[in-house]
């Protein structure tokens, strides 16, 4: 248990902190990318950036996978819910705003919708109520997509229907380098969507772009480590892919997952909130298991929704192009009592992460 | 959304464990895409275990720790 204490230890983070400081760069600035909510959450709940020299910075990517489903799917979810349909979906998706309402202003006008903590529990209300139609609004990335995998592949009720949002990390992190204003140094690579889909599919930053590359845990001193061996990686003038979760996450990531989520779910496009169409970005049930997809089953298809509303940049807050207090609507117009843009309504979104921990970063 | 909090495993029956989050909050989650055993940690996300976690890489993460900042100090 003493060990165990060890992932949140003062002393380690200042000793670490120090080591930051060594291998920072002696001029010019490193900007290091992480692409996880809960990285960001870490990293702004216990201030690590206080700890960090002013010339590295940690930018947020785009790792809340609410925050980057486009309106036109939340579009296509109320609609369902207009139809009669009950809605089940996470927490965090309630509130997305959509391009003329959320779920939950949905669910205020009379429709059905339930949060539910898993989609187990959403097959579950089904079965129970058979003279209802269930659809479970599929969201996340590829750390959730494997248990919607299983019960898609589980012959759950005929009563029941996925409407699947599930999208892909490494497309949008190569989107990321193509982006050249950017300049990212480094990636600290999500730990907990790692532990599905494993190290191999990050070879490639290394290799083509020459970014190191950390999959990383998410105590701080996880986190920490993870800046310092980017750090290290750079001032060997070398670019690996490295793995300090490996508590977690093997090479070849959760197999079992991985099969699951190939048996139910083809590759395809799909849309990012604030970004657009990445190609191989996204999960689509595979022609076998058409009768559960909720688009084909009640014709529900929205092409084009609106993203962003005017004076919001969502967009720019993303792709880590800005920090949330430089949009103007930050904690003015857009708070979390009520959100505007959808980065502000998941607890993992970067600026919902910023607006709940401002003391912290009015102090760094 | 990828928030995923480690359990112990209490009970095993088949596709479903009963799991222990730490001052007796239970619940029970599905065990289908991890091999485990009473007394493990898992890794719990939206009511799955996605990984089992690995007790020895957990030891030896924190004396690798341990060794690069001492090498570090030289």
């Amino acid at each position: 248990m003493a060990e165990k204490l060890r992932f949140r230890d003062p002393d380690l983070a200042k000793t670490i902190a120090q080591q930051i400081q060594k291998f920072a760069p002696k001029d010019g600035t490193v900007k290091l990318c992480h692409v996880c909510g809960t990285h960001e959450w870490t990293i702004t709940h216990y201030g690590l950036r206080s700890l960090l020299p002013r010339n590295v910075e940690v930018i947020a990517g785009p790792g809340c996978p609410v925050c980057i489903v486009p309106a036109a799917e939340i579009d296509e979810a109320v609609q369902l819910a207009h139809k009669g349909v009950v809605v089940t979906c996470f927490g965090d998706a309630l509130r997305v705003p959509g391009s003329e309402m959320s779920l939950l202003e949905a669910k205020a006008a009379g429709a059905d919708v339930r949060v539910v903590y898993g989609v187990s529990d959403a097959v579950e209300m089904a079965r129970r109520e058979r003279d209802r139609e269930f659809v479970f609004f599929a969201m996340g990335f590829e750390t959730t997509a494997p248990s919607t995998a299983v019960e898609a592949l589980g012959k759950p009720p005929e009563n029941f229907s996925f409407l699947v949002s599930h999208r892909l990390i490494p497309p949008a992190m190569e989107l990321l380098l193509g982006l050249g204003d950017l300049n990212i140094s480094g990636f600290i690579a999500p730990g907990h969507v790692s532990a599905i889909i494993g190290m191999k599919p990050y070879e490639l930053f290394p290799r083509v772009y020459r970014m190191p590359t950390v999959v990383a845990g998410f105590e701080p001193i996880d986190v920490l480590m993870a800046v310092y061996m980017i750090l290290k990686q750079l001032s060997d003038g070398a670019a690996r892919l490295e793995n300090e979760y490996s508590r977690i996450v093997k090479w070849e990531g959760n197999t079992r997952a991985l099969d699951v989520m190939s048996r139910a779910f083809a590759v395809t496009g799909g849309n990012w909130r604030g970004i657009g169409r990445l190609p191989d970005s996204a999960l689509k049930l595979r022609e076998e298991l058409k009768e559960y997809d909720a688009r084909e089953k009640f014709g529900v298809h929205v092409e084009q929704g609106r993203d962003i509303l005017l004076g919001c940049e969502c967009h720019l807050v993303i792709i880590g192009k800005i920090k949330p207090d430089e949009c103007p609507m930050f904690m003015k117009a857009c708070t979390p009592a009520k959100p505007v843009g959808a980065c502000m309504v998941s607890s993992e979104g970067t600026c919902r992460v910023w607006a709940k921990t401002a003391a912290t970063q009015r102090v760094s | 959304m990828c928030l995923a909090i480690p359990a112990r495993v209490v009970r095993v029956d088949g596709s479903k464990a009963q799991v222990d989050f730490g001052e007796g909050v239970l619940r029970e989650v599905n065990v289908t895409l991890v091999d485990t055993k009473v007394g493990d940690y898992v890794l719990v996300h939206a009511g799955y275990a996605i990984e089992t976690v690995d007790e020895k890489e957990a030891l030896e993460t924190i004396s690798l720790w341990n060794e690069v900042l001492a090498a570090g100090k030289q």
